[in-house]
């Protein structure tokens, strides 16, 4: 079964351990510059959201590099960048709509995210669940439950189930 | 090894910037953050000076775990002497910055004389430069915040920063860092401003890639994490309601300091609890609390984002206002609200909002709008001193005017920046002042909770909580439950909890995880990550050596056995209602047998066998 990162942000608490997750085992070092995965603060509307690479079918960041540095991996899905191959060009950084392909000063190669080769850090590290490593096919599955709970008699109110308490402190109630 | 064994030596008086390398041999007596800045500060100022003064020396200072996945390692503390009380000041604080300047390869930031015109202080990794502030001097924490994020061009720097309450002079302003996290107490924020410092601007890319032994420190964390997870107040109590989790629970006990803590319980409590947070509001159907957020590394997120109500009369007109910022915690709901009587959510919501934008402790300003308001209702003072406020207790109109005055220094404000302690003196009623070593109390009157009193009175940074939170067990049964209303065994117990705070805080951990871990669950983590052997019993031992440091510095600095005390009301007049109804805090039956079991003698001084037996000169 290939499996996808899923990440709900209504979960993000904006504690930062899936940066250092993914850039200990990445780099050895606890460093939120050097992760591939960023956790962006939307002070003003009280929001956290994660985001990473995607791992697109027909991967922009692939189709653009000039040297096949960018492979995937069959096992997991993963697109990734072979640093021995990799000549720091940077067309795939421009290629990527999604901006989630960067360049490293310190090695002079791109780095992304590389689904940890099918054992993701972050989703490990994540306290909340915010991030999870679930069934490709499926990524869906929560939100759609989430939903239909609505048409169930006695469901609390009509927002409720996109609200981060209902989810996080599902447990406390 | 998990320092980055590199300080950074800031003068601002010659306009100058070093690097040293950290001292280790300091570092494996102090550990770091608390204990070591507090090592580096009593040698290298004369504790007498004048905390305003070009000798004082300011030290943001991170600890051995500050940047690494140790559930809640991104603290960072501000240490000088406190303008305040005169005593030493430790501030400590989460947000992100303390991990940048860790990212950056700085363990501590030393900062000394003064500058001649406003600056701030920019790093990024090796680079730390001082720059003008003059575009930012005269502004709010908030906006001089945006202006350096626009001036940098890079979203991602993290900023310490003073607002405009500490530059005009309110001897209780704070050092907020990511717009609303603070180092609080003790007026660090007017130490700074003092130096014509304006802000910390960090960035750092370096990391934390030096612990000892990595596969055994990812082990030991997430043991500690799980700890947390399961733990009933870590794992639930505080992510759900924060650390107001507390309202209610303290107002039963009758421990919830009311109306200058004329009496014990309030009335109003409920409405401005944690409960009431999640409360949908009439207006647009949202709940104060938008969700709750972490510090950095933190796997608790204890804090709090809320909005206010747009329809509240304190922000009709303001939209700027309007979005969501950090919310009441209980100290702060407290403060603003049992303490003053006022009961309006929105109110404190708003005076919190203030106290973080203009940068001074929602504490030591509740704490004195309640001082102001006895006075107010004795009519020591009248519409005359107060600017034609009427400052009756329970007013929020009172209390957001207040909070807006002291922000900028104007009108009454000015007098209300004084603190609790020279407010009352001033006006010639010194008894009520509602202070230890001249800084405010906190939320727990210590007639309900005995250990607190004893506690409080010999914090070494003034009236406080979190040198000696003995609330944990009198209250809350942790580690074991203990009778409140009893003062037997609470010498040792409040010794046992000061110690053991003054390790955490020198670990680069958060107090807060100490209602699940003890000093056992901590050892392990720092001893994978740190040179030498950290076990629970050297960690006890630095935590003393850190506490009897600390005093050493106040008995310099001339503070006594004297300033072990509590205003007269707590040890004079009964509480009012509540399980304590009739009594009084018992300091004398516990101070005598404090100093005992600290191996002081009866002055409070440690004895030359003390100093020596923890290697104190």
């Amino acid at each position: 079964m290939l499996r996808a990162l899923q990440l709900e942000p209504e979960k993000c608490t904006g504690c930062l351990q899936c940066e250092m997750a993914c850039s200990f085992e990445n780099e050895g070092v606890f460093n939120p510059a050097k992760s591939r995965i960023k956790v962006f603060n939307f002070h003003d509307q009280g929001r956290f959201a994660p985001y990473t690479c995607t791992q697109c079918d027909e991967a922009w960041c692939m189709h653009a590099c000039p040297v096949e540095a960018i492979v995937v991996n069959q096992d997991t899905g993963a697109k990734e960048v072979l640093d021995s191959v990799c000549v720091g060009c940077k067309v795939c950084t421009i290629a990527c709509p999604f901006g989630t392909v960067n360049y490293s000063h310190d090695s002079g190669k791109v780095i992304k995210c590389d689904l940890c080769g099918g054992d993701p850090w972050c989703a490990k590290a994540c306290p909340t669940g915010a991030i999870t490593y679930v069934d490709i096919d499926s990524t869906g599955l929560g939100r759609m439950r989430a939903w239909a709970q609505q048409g169930v008699p006695s469901a609390a109110s009509f927002n409720a189930p996109m609200e981060k308490d209902v989810q996080t402190y599902g447990q406390a109630q | 090894m998990a320092w980055a064994n590199k300080v950074l030596r800031v003068n601002l008086t010659e306009g100058t910037v070093s690097d040293e390398p950290l001292n280790m041999e300091w570092a494996q007596q102090y550990l770091g953050q608390r204990g070591l800045a507090s090592k580096y500060l009593f040698e290298e100022i004369d504790p007498r000076c004048d905390a305003l003064g070009a000798d004082n020396k300011l030290i943001l200072t991170t600890g051995p775990l500050t940047g690494t996945m140790a559930s809640t390692g991104g603290r960072y503390s501000v240490v000088c002497k406190s303008p305040l009380t005169g005593a030493i000041a430790c501030s400590n604080s989460g947000g992100y910055i303390g991990a940048e300047m860790k990212n950056a390869g700085w363990d501590m930031v030393i900062v000394e004389g003064k500058s001649p015109k406003p600056v701030y202080l920019y790093i990024h990794n090796d680079d730390a430069q001082l720059l003008d502030a003059s575009a930012i001097w005269g502004k709010s924490v908030w906006d001089a915040d945006r202006i350096l994020h626009q001036t940098h061009q890079d979203p991602l720097i993290r900023i310490s920063l003073v607002g405009r309450s500490a530059e005009q002079g309110c001897l209780y302003a704070a050092v907020i860092n990511d717009l609303h996290r603070a180092a609080g107490r003790s007026g660090v924020g007017t130490v700074m401003a003092s130096k014509n410092l304006k802000a910390l601007v960090c960035r750092g890319t370096k990391g934390v890639g030096n612990v000892k032994d990595p596969l055994r420190f990812m082990q030991a964390t997430e043991d500690g994490k799980r700890v947390l997870r399961e733990n009933a107040v870590t794992g639930q109590g505080l992510p759900q309601y924060g650390t107001q989790v507390l309202m209610n629970v303290i107002n039963e006990a009758g421990a919830m300091p009311t109306r200058n803590m004329r009496e014990t319980q309030f009335e109003g409590a409920h409405n401005i609890s944690g409960e009431a947070m999640h409360e949908p509001r009439k207006s647009d159907g949202q709940p104060n609390l938008t969700t709750n957020a972490a510090c950095f590394a933190c796997t608790i997120a204890c804090g709090r984002i809320s909005t206010i109500d747009k329809e509240h009369y304190t922000i009709q007109n303001k939209p700027e206002y309007w979005g969501n910022s950090g919310g009441l915690e209980y100290e702060a709901a407290w403060a603003l609200g049992s303490d003053t009587g006022v009961d309006d959510l929105d109110a404190l919501t708003y005076a919190n909002f203030v106290c973080n934008e203009d940068g001074y402790d929602p504490i030591s300003f509740g704490a004195t709008v309640a001082a102001a308001m006895e006075l107010y209702d004795l009519g020591v003072i009248t519409q005359e001193h107060t600017g034609g406020i009427d400052f009756k207790f329970g007013s929020a109109e009172a209390l957001t005017q207040a909070a807006e005055l002291v922000a900028t220094g104007e009108g009454f404000g000015k007098d209300l920046g004084l603190g609790s302690k020279r407010l009352c003196e001033k006006y010639g009623r010194p008894e009520l002042s509602m202070t230890v070593k001249g800084q405010e109390f906190p939320a727990y009157d210590p007639r309900g909770i005995q250990g607190m009193g004893l506690a409080y009175a010999t914090a070494n940074r003034g009236a406080c909580h979190l040198r000696g939170y003995t609330v944990a067990s009198e209250i809350l049964g942790i580690p074991e439950k203990t009778d409140p209303l009893s003062t037997e065994g609470k010498p040792e117990l409040v010794k046992a909890f000061q110690d053991a705070t003054a390790a955490f805080d020198s670990s680069g951990l958060c107090i807060f995880t100490s209602f699940a871990w003890t000093l056992d669950d901590v050892a392990p983590q720092l001893d994978a990550a740190c040179e030498g052997e950290w076990t629970t019993e050297k960690l006890l031992e630095v935590g003393e050596r850190v506490w009897n440091l600390e005093r050493q510095f106040n008995l310099v600095a001339g503070l006594t056995s004297k300033d072990d005390t509590l205003p007269k009301r707590l040890l004079e007049e009964g509480a009012n209602a509540g399980p304590a109804k009739g009594k009084v805090n018992e300091l004398g039956k516990m101070l005598p047998e404090y100093y005992t079991v600290r191996g002081w003698d009866q002055d409070g001084v440690p004895t030359a066998e003390t100093r020596q037996r923890l290697g104190l000169a």
